[in-house]
């Protein structure tokens, strides 16, 4: 007898997912956000597939405000593996006022991340979505389905999800509505960086620690990664070593002092971390339920 | 609070990470269920499990203070059970009321827990947690013993199949770690549970609360010479592991074919081992033929063994598709059209016995007809009570019949070619899920009688083409009248026609047939399957039916091949079809002596998107003869 790891599990797991949906959905799409949950999940489509190319679009719903390394990667990537990508961006957003420096969080993260998205999903009519949502990210999340249906407005209703048991997934639907799909509903932040390692996969450098321009804003410390980013009079920006456990616009995302510049050092420093993953993000400060409302109105 | 020594070592992962992953990498992963309710300790337990791990951050015990000080139930100590609460209106109630999956991981293996209330009224979200688990952990209050509840949890792990079973007796602090109590307890669920079946299972004394027995053996309990939970759980075999000693077995999910010279068969390997040169069978077609590799992304492999995702690909060209398995060709599974189950019902609106549903096993989708059940089980008592439909959380013994025959096993030998979920084809909810006890027949004992003149035959000779004019609408809009004036305009016109019409159905093919929702449901059924066998027999077939539910309609549509039924809507206004009462019916439902009468006190469900609608406001019978005919004529 031959007894699988636990990731051999969850990577047999997460490709029986993929490969459903494509069997039973008409246009599904990945929404890639080119952090390392993207990553693994590019990779494991591409294990679910092959040899045939990964047989659904690439949907990166960009803010204006991305890490310029991300970017890079992204087009990068997409190039290497013959991807098809599709950028969703709210292009108003300037001309609305809209910025990371003046809006607040809630309105900015609707206007830039959830409104550009369901658009997008419209748009293009599809009608499965993959996303990198783990429950093992947040307490809402613990209860989400690996199938998560939405209706025709792309809203969440907690109370009405489908039960979902063994490995079988209800794909029906009717016209207008979707379901988005979390093949990684059951992997944990030290699988995927694990898995990471294992596989050696390609991830945004800005996961490594490097010295790195920075001030502080409200307790983070945010990358001054190009000229827009507004500097009080007479502020310099001051270089750290850091690094990033989660990316999202740069200059609401806080960065981790560290010296960890490769991967084992990574997985070391989460281990021995002492504050959970999301603290680094702006827009889930608040109230401890505030995923949940984010996610009621569409956001992942 | 003590370190647990099973647990992961901080100072390794310090001083040497190398070898700490090397060692987490090889680890298994357990899934289990915890069945208890919130007086029973069952969220202090996981919480205590993932605290014990530090998978709790800094944040989340700072967050998890606060909150214990806000909502807690333990005064100033911290509560375990708030770090496992989920939904924010849950957590008002003190109640958790879904399903919820918890991660932790020890230093041999990795650990799912899925969390579920243990109320009566959250049954199916037991059912949900148990479908996915290994083991089961049962919490009993040691000061309560083995209670209701208790029994309706050991039942519904039965049920579902679960393997190994812990009887966690929680709460031994506070009856002073007292060994009689504990036997007590253990006497009397081994009487229970030897009644319903479960021969083995492991009792452990535990204080979720304390950390007694969780991680190392408690020096409180030192007449207790078993293993600590985490332990137990470290060690009990894996169902994945058990299934590969078991034939091999692939339901296909994806045919791959990314050019010509490539032709894979994509799949997660639900049972047995497999290698290249192995013969295999597809089923249901019975067809042989023999692995020639095994693809993965990583490369080829030599060999590949149940839980595995992989692709196949074989020496033969066959005929194989979603939904078919690839089996040993020497012990392959049998294909059946009629089952006997166990049904869990998960919906708000109750089982429709007569209706069609989606049946989904492994990657198989079908339309199943379930009949009403045998006996509803009482989940408390174990008792067979009389029952004509489950409701919400209810349990039956049903038999039901598929369109076409499905490959299975009995869920006793394999649960991921047993179990099955009932989609509602309206709603597109997940109404139910079923576990096959075993065919009432086989199949592929049946055979089609040689058909030598096909139903193309039969409609070339008569020079048309079938169809059904499905007319639906109340009671007195017009429909019988419209269909009867259809048939003559038809027939002068040389076509071979047939109406079936309410009354003279109902007065023999389905005289046994009452108005109740059932009754109603049967009486299309049957309808439907006469219209089909006239239009395989190459006739238009007319038929005038209220048929009131769009989920007839829709079973008729799809037992035709495409394009075959044409849904006309007689719409008329229920005050218009109420003032015309030609039949003095409405008079009679309005002053309460019909029952279930079709817009009175039954309801119309208007169809969507007929393929034809009548206004009868606007148009004679004539007129919506002549209407209905200039588009069905261009279908020919």
């Amino acid at each position: 007898m031959r007894v699988l790891t636990h990731l051999e599990r969850l990577e047999a797991e997460s490709i029986h997912i993929f490969r459903e949906v494509v069997a039973e959905a008409e246009n599904p799409v990945m929404l890639y956000s080119v952090g390392k949950d993207s990553s693994v999940m590019l990779h494991l489509a591409r294990k679910a597939f092959h040899p045939a190319p990964v047989p659904f679009p690439m949907l990166h719903v960009a803010s204006g405000w991305d890490f310029r390394d991300l970017i890079a990667h992204r087009d990068r990537t997409v190039r290497e593996y013959g991807l098809k990508l599709i950028v969703a961006q709210n292009e108003e957003a300037e001309a609305q006022g809209i910025n990371p420096f003046d809006t607040g969080s809630a309105l900015y993260s609707q206007a830039q991340l959830t409104d550009p998205l369901k658009r997008a999903l419209t748009q293009h009519g599809f009608d499965a979505a993959f996303g990198g949502g783990r429950r093992d990210e947040e307490k809402a999340r613990a209860k989400e389905r690996i199938f998560s249906f939405r209706n025709a407005a792309h809203r969440w209703d907690p109370k009405n999800q489908r039960p979902e048991l063994w490995n079988l997934y209800n794909a029906k639907k009717n016209k207008g509505e979707s379901i988005r799909v979390f093949p990684l509903s059951n992997w944990t932040e030290l699988d995927i960086w694990q898995y990471i390692a294992l596989e050696k996969i390609d991830i945004v450098p800005l996961y490594f620690a490097k010295p790195r321009p920075t001030v502080e804003r409200d307790g983070l410390i945010i990358v001054v990664d190009d000229e827009r980013f507004r500097l009080a009079p007479g502020e310099e920006p001051v270089m750290r070593s850091v690094r990033f456990r989660t990316l999202g616009c740069y200059p609401l995302t806080g960065a981790t002092p560290s010296e960890a510049r490769e991967m084992n050092a990574i997985i070391q420093e989460m281990l021995l971390a002492t504050s959970s993953e999301r603290q680094g993000r702006a827009i889930d400060k608040g109230q401890s339920a505030s995923m949940e409302d984010k996610k009621q109105e569409g956001y992942f | 609070m003590h370190t647990p020594s099973s647990f992961e070592v901080d100072a390794l992962v310090a001083e040497d990470i190398e070898a700490y992953l090397e060692a987490h990498q090889h680890k298994s992963l357990l899934r289990f269920i915890t069945c208890g309710s919130v007086d029973d300790g069952k969220s202090t337990l996981i919480g205590r499990l993932l605290y014990d791990s530090k998978m709790i951050f800094e944040d989340q015990l700072a967050a998890l203070e606060a909150d214990s000080k806000r909502h807690g139930t333990q005064g100033e100590a911290i509560d375990f059970a708030l770090l496992v609460d989920g939904l924010a209106a849950e957590r008002e109630q003190g109640i958790t009321i879904d399903v919820a999956y918890r991660f932790f991981t020890t230093a041999k293996r990795k650990f799912i827990v899925a969390d579920t209330p243990g109320h009566e009224q959250y049954t199916r979200n037991m059912v949900t947690g148990a479908s996915t688990a290994d083991l089961a952990v049962i919490l009993v209050d040691a000061r309560k013993g083995v209670l209701r509840q208790t029994r309706r949890h050991s039942y519904l792990v039965h049920l579902l199949g679960i393997r190994h079973v812990v009887l966690a007796v929680n709460k031994m602090d506070l009856v002073d770690y007292d060994e009689a109590t504990f036997a007590a307890i253990l006497a009397d669920y081994r009487a229970f549970a030897e009644s319903i079946g479960i021969g083995a299972f492991t009792a452990i004394p535990i204080s979720g609360f304390l950390g007694d027995n969780i991680t190392t053996p408690s020096p409180n309990t030192p007449w207790y010479a078993g293993p600590s939970l985490i332990d137990h759980l470290e060690t009990v075999e894996l169902d994945a592991t058990a299934a590969q000693a078991r034939p091999f077995r692939m339901p296909v999910q994806w045919v791959n074919r990314p050019n010509l010279d490539f032709r894979g068969f994509a799949g997660q390997i639900a049972s047995g081992t497999i290698r290249p040169g192995d013969k295999v069978r597809i089923v249901p077609s019975g067809k042989t033929s023999t692995i020639a590799r095994i693809v993965t992304f990583d490369g080829d492999l030599d060999e590949a063994v149940a839980g595995q995702s992989v692709t196949l690909t074989l020496a033969d060209e066959v005929d194989c598709s979603r939904g078919d398995m690839i089996a040993a060709a020497d012990d392959p599974p049998q294909a059946s059209d009629q089952f006997r189950a166990t049904l869990v019902w998960m919906d708000e609106e109750a089982l429709k016995p007569g209706r069609g549903y989606w049946l989904k096993l492994g990657t198989q989708m079908v339309t199943a007809t379930i009949q009403p059940p045998e006996y509803e089980i009482d989940v408390n008592t174990l008792e067979h009570l009389a029952a004509k439909t489950l409701g919400l959380n209810a349990i039956g013994v049903v038999e039901f019949a598929t369109d076409r025959p499905i490959v299975f096993e009995p869920y006793a030998t394999a649960r991921e070619l047993g179990g099955f979920i009932l989609i509602d084809k309206f709603t597109n909810a997940t109404v139910a899920a079923g576990m096959i006890a075993f065919s009432l027949r086989r199949a592929e004992n049946i055979h089609w009688q040689p058909v030598s003149i096909t139903r193309e035959d039969h409609a070339r000779m008569k020079n048309q083409t079938p169809r059904v004019l499905w007319f639906t609408g109340l009671s007195g809009s017009g429909k019988s009248t419209i269909a009867n004036e259809v048939e003559k305009q038809l027939f002068l016109m040389n076509r071979h026609t047939f109406l079936l019409d309410g009354d003279n159905v109902r007065h023999g093919l389905n005289r046994d047939l009452g108005f109740t929702e059932a009754d109603r449901i049967e009486n299309i059924r049957r309808v439907g399957e006469v219209a089909k066998l006239m239009a395989d027999a190459g006739l238009i077939v007319l038929t005038a039916f209220i048929s009131p539910f769009r989920a007839e309609r829709q079973m008729v549509r799809e037992m035709l091949p495409p394009g075959e039924f044409i849904e006309i809507f007689i719409d008329t206004p229920l005050a218009v079809a109420e003032a015309r009462d030609v039949k003095g019916l409405y008079k009679k439902a309005r002053e309460g002596k019909l029952k279930n009468f079709t817009g009175i006190d039954s309801p119309y469900e208007p169809p969507e998107n007929p393929e034809i609608r009548v206004n009868t406001l606007e148009m004679s019978p004539e007129e919506a003869a002549r209407y209905i005919i200039e588009r069905i004529l261009p279908l020919k």
